[in-house]
């Protein structure tokens, strides 16, 4: 079954007189529990196309399912609400709110989600500890280091416990190993039954990890390289 | 959920630290001008309508129309007489009369000439006793005087202190008015109304005396028997007096006046006063609004990046909106808080100042709890309404351009 399904869907920009196909007539099929990742140069329309995924933009063409639900003429605020709930984003920049301590951004996304601060306050810590951070919960942001920032984000990602999580570029901030300890981590989470849909311009990195992976050139999908069962149990 | 939003909120005000500080100042500014200015603004209000309170609700003054600025009654077209004095003792429900004379004499004293208001004391006992208590005048030393005392005069606190004489008048001391020699029998106390800390008080005989008067009264001050007939009364002495001057309704050369009239119109002159102020003070406040949206929309631009992380994490629009209109609410109030604290300090050192400087107790600080809860409501909603407009812009960014920044 799949968990996102996009439907020759397009984006088209309009610059001044000319029109910007960012992406334009796309088709990705995301598995429930697959790995997936969207490669291409940057201009390719990868990150449009991780928008489009995420819920973050709505489509100019197309359907966008998200767990069989049409979510292409949703009002912001109901995309709002299901983004929250389904989809855990992780940023190239981390995103942590520079204000709010490291738990404190955890907390966030379940505050959108109405829950009480109890069970917030009991689960950040929980996430904490699941990225080993239990000692930096009281922390800001500007006194974590770029690889902490990044489980703090993954944390944050795995607040409401979504079925699917966006990451964009998220070791292009980070030296090959804390890089490479971040994408050990959303292996791990994959293995565990989460939907990962990373993007990246790294085909090493895509090919070591992703299973699916969508190349992606001048807004069309150029070709999709899936790996075969075996690699997938290993 | 609401209060999640303002703790979220303190922390982004706490984490602009100065900024923060900077905005409030804008509005607590303008709070605090309003509050010590209304508050000192009542306080005189209140002191003067204590001045009018000496003359309690029970009494009435007759006057001549006056043609110029001066003492009562001495530019009075046409003086009042003894003959009016028999009209007005004819009407009905009238329980005591007593004529006064209010003049300007000069008074020489340690080599220094002042000119000093002089009042009289009726020359009947009972009638002067009326004048004492109803101004409430009792003596810090020496006594009052009485149809016995010729030749001596009681001073009200201010004459006494003699700044004016290059030196203190003490009871006993001889004076030199209006070219005779009088006897300080008595110095005031104190009293509420700076008229009567800077009079002096003579027997009536001794005033026509050397000043030569003879059928000549400056005002007449009538106790009616029953206060909530006041007013007819003071129309029947209108009426009557009318009559026996011919004189047409509304072109009268005296007046009948009530305290509380005379009361309404000096509360007319400081209810302008208070309007002018407050307008003073829109103004500051105005200001200070554009301070919380201005920097309320730095903010905005400032945390595009963050607002459309809190949109990718699941914020609605109506909760960015929520969390940046609490923000400037908080600026607002936090501003209304101090604003009024500092007001009412303000009020008090401007009052102490001014009554140190003029030497009275005028100058009074009246805070009400309307007042300050007033303003800091009013600052609240400065800072809401301050805000409505860029907590809109951040509420309506979209998430993926506001990812962008």
């Amino acid at each position: 079954m799949n968990i996102i399904e996009l439907k020759n869907v397009a984006k088209y920009y309009e610059m001044g007189e000319t029109t910007v196909k960012a992406v334009d007539g796309v088709d990705i099929q995301v598995e429930k529990g697959d790995f997936v990742a969207i490669m291409g140069p940057s201009g390719s329309g990868k990150s449009t196309s991780m928008n489009l995924v995420g819920s973050l933009d709505l489509p100019t063409k197309g359907t966008i399912y998200l767990d069989g639900r049409d979510i292409s003429h949703l009002e912001e605020s109901e995309l709002a609400q299901i983004r929250g709930k389904k989809i855990g984003f992780i940023f190239q920049s981390f995103n942590l709110i520079p204000n709010l301590t490291a738990k404190e951004n955890v907390m966030l996304p379940m505050l959108f989600q109405g829950k009480s601060r109890e069970e917030r306050e009991v689960k950040a810590e929980e996430l904490m500890k699941l990225v080993s951070l239990g000692d930096r919960m009281d922390h800001y942001p500007n006194q974590l280091s770029g690889g902490q920032q990044q489980r703090v984000a993954i944390a944050r990602a795995l607040a409401n416990d979504p079925e699917v999580i966006l990451a964009d570029e998220p070791t292009g901030n980070l030296d090959t190993k804390t890089g490479e300890m971040v994408m050990n981590f959303l292996e791990e989470l994959n293995r565990k039954g989460t939907t990962i849909i990373m993007v990246t311009h790294d085909p090493q990195r895509a090919e070591a990890h992703a299973r699916t992976i969508y190349w992606m050139k001048d807004g069309k999908i150029d070709r999709v390289t899936r790996k075969k069962q075996s690699t997938k149990k290993k | 959920m609401i209060f999640d939003y303002f703790s979220l909120a303190l922390q982004n005000l706490r984490h602009r630290g100065v900024r923060s500080w900077l905005t409030v100042l804008g509005i607590f500014i303008g709070i605090a001008a309003v509050v010590s200015l209304i508050a000192l603004g009542q306080g005189l209000q209140e002191a003067i309508t204590g001045q009018f309170n000496t003359l309690s609700a029970d009494k009435l003054i007759i006057q001549s129309a006056e043609t110029g600025f001066g003492p009562p009654g001495s530019t009075a077209a046409k003086k009042l007489n003894e003959h009016d004095l028999k009209i007005i003792e004819s009407v009905k429900g009238i329980n005591e009369v007593v004529t006064r004379l209010i003049r300007v004499m000069k008074v020489n004293y340690n080599k220094a000439s002042q000119f000093e208001f002089v009042a009289s004391i009726p020359q009947d006992d009972v009638k002067g006793k009326f004048i004492y208590d109803t101004f409430n005048l009792k003596t810090s030393s020496g006594k009052l005087i009485t149809s016995s005392d010729k030749g001596k005069v009681v001073l009200g606190r201010d004459i006494a202190k003699g700044d004016s004489y290059g030196k203190e008048i003490r009871v006993g001391t001889h004076l030199i008015i209006q070219g005779k020699d009088f006897e300080v029998a008595g110095i005031l106390k104190p009293a509420q109304s700076f008229q009567i800390n800077s009079a002096i008080l003579m027997l009536e005989e001794d005033m026509k005396e050397t000043l030569k008067i003879d059928d000549e009264i400056d005002l007449i001050v009538v106790q009616v028997q029953d206060k909530n007939k006041i007013k007819d009364v003071a129309d029947e002495i209108t009426k009557d007096l009318r009559k026996d001057r011919k004189e047409d309704e509304g072109e009268e050369d005296f007046s009948v006046q009530t305290p509380v009239q005379a009361l309404a119109t000096v509360n007319t002159v400081l209810n302008v006063v208070n309007l002018i102020v407050g307008g003073i003070a829109a103004i500051s406040l105005l200001v200070g609004g554009i301070g919380i949206a201005n920097t309320m929309y730095t903010s905005v631009l400032e945390r595009t990046k963050e607002i459309g992380t809190m949109k990718a994490v699941g914020a609605k629009n109506k909760d960015i909106l929520y969390i940046f209109l609490i923000e400037s609410g908080l600026l607002g109030l936090i501003g209304g808080v101090i604003g009024a604290a500092l007001g009412v300090g303000l009020a008090f050192l401007a009052s102490w100042g001014a009554n140190t400087a003029f030497g009275t107790e005028l100058f009074g600080v009246s805070i009400r709890p309307g007042l300050i809860a007033m303003a800091v409501l009013f600052s609240f909603s400065v800072g809401i309404l301050s805000g409505i407009l860029p907590a809109f812009q951040a509420s309506a960014l979209k998430p993926v351009e506001a990812l962008r920044k």
